[in-house]
């Protein structure tokens, strides 16, 4: 499987965010500081090999979010 | 927020796939579509999360079933599909995502397209469209390897039988029943452009299977005039991520 087969939707990471947002960020529309797309977040693809996971744009790549998780804390 | 899900019934679906009920005190409800995710905890305090869609229709019992494929170097799934019994506990998070979710006031045609374990969320729509008598016009195109890994065959041909607004399309990847009409392959362009909806009904589009076929399957949805933002996708893969 090649490298841009390993990605998941952002909806994926909605049990992630859970513990930091109150709502489901999932749902919600943001435009990608890169390339200007309007999306959901749920539409972004999500790489989870790693420590946490990397959220980025599903038209241009640019990483739209970061979250590590390191022993009982969780970095955004 | 963790809650704690009572297993009170286990059901075999194939050889290496089993459905578990938790009943779950405090669940406030789900959507078709959702996802939850379970965390197992070892004696040493190791722990692992797997995210699982729920198969079940939204119900006023509280009660949550996911459907687990074994993977062969799984490290929650083994557990889940073959120790697992009626009595445990497991913890849960959801339900979780409101993005790939099927709601009972959608009217309009829905083309779901499954990949092999993809097919549990999309069985809860089919499910939730049922229990809400919903008249919304499904269609289900479901891929998979052989016809002994087909999930809840009974119920979807049952479903199926007695209400002509759901159609089944099933297309094997490695066996078929005797004297199929199409030889074992993946899905195609021409098999999506003759078993989906025509894009000029404007079908909301839900493809859920590994990353792969749903690349593909979104592909052949949108070379046949679906606009994307009419494709709704949710991809698996083999750790970390949901199933």
């Amino acid at each position: 499987m090649s490298a841009q087969m390993n990605y998941l939707d952002g909806n994926a990471a909605a049990g992630e965010l859970s513990k930091i947002f109150a709502t489901d960020l999932t749902t919600a529309e943001g435009r990608c500081a890169h390339c200007g797309t309007k999306k959901r977040f749920a539409e972004a693809h999500l790489y989870m090999q790693c420590p946490g996971v990397v959220a980025r744009c599903c038209v241009c790549q640019h990483v739209l979010l970061r979250l590590a998780n390191v022993r009982q804390q969780v970095f955004l | 927020m963790w809650r704690i899900g009572t297993v009170v019934a286990v059901h075999d679906e194939t050889a290496t796939a089993r459905t578990i009920t938790l009943q779950v005190p405090d669940w406030p409800g789900h959507l078709a579509g959702q996802h939850v995710d379970v965390r197992l905890v070892a004696a040493d305090g190791y722990s692992a999360v797997r995210s699982y869609s729920v198969a079940s229709a939204p119900n006023l019992e509280r009660r949550v079933e996911i459907t687990v494929e074994r993977l062969p170097d799984g490290e929650v799934s083994p557990y889940l599909t073959q120790q697992v019994a009626v009595g445990d506990g497991l913890e849960l998070r959801g339900p979780l995502g409101g993005w790939f979710v099927w709601r009972n006031e959608q009217t309009e045609p829905i083309q779901l397209i499954a990949g092999g374990s993809g097919l549990v969320p999309l069985m809860a729509m089919i499910r939730s469209r049922a229990a809400s008598g919903s008249s919304a016009p499904f269609r289900l195109l479901y891929s998979v390897r052989e016809p002994g890994a087909v999930f809840y065959r009974d119920e979807l041909r049952k479903r199926s039988e007695n209400d002509p607004s759901l159609t089944l399309t099933y297309a094997y990847t490695r066996t078929t029943p005797k004297d199929w009409p199409r030889p074992p392959g993946r899905i195609d362009a021409s098999l999506v452009a003759n078993a989906a909806w025509p894009s000029k009904l404007v079908p909301t589009c839900y493809v859920c299977g590994p990353t792969p076929f749903v690349e593909s399957a979104a592909g052949f949805l949108s070379a046949c005039g679906n606009s994307s933002d009419k494709i709704r996708t949710e991809r698996f893969g083999p750790t970390g991520g949901r199933k």
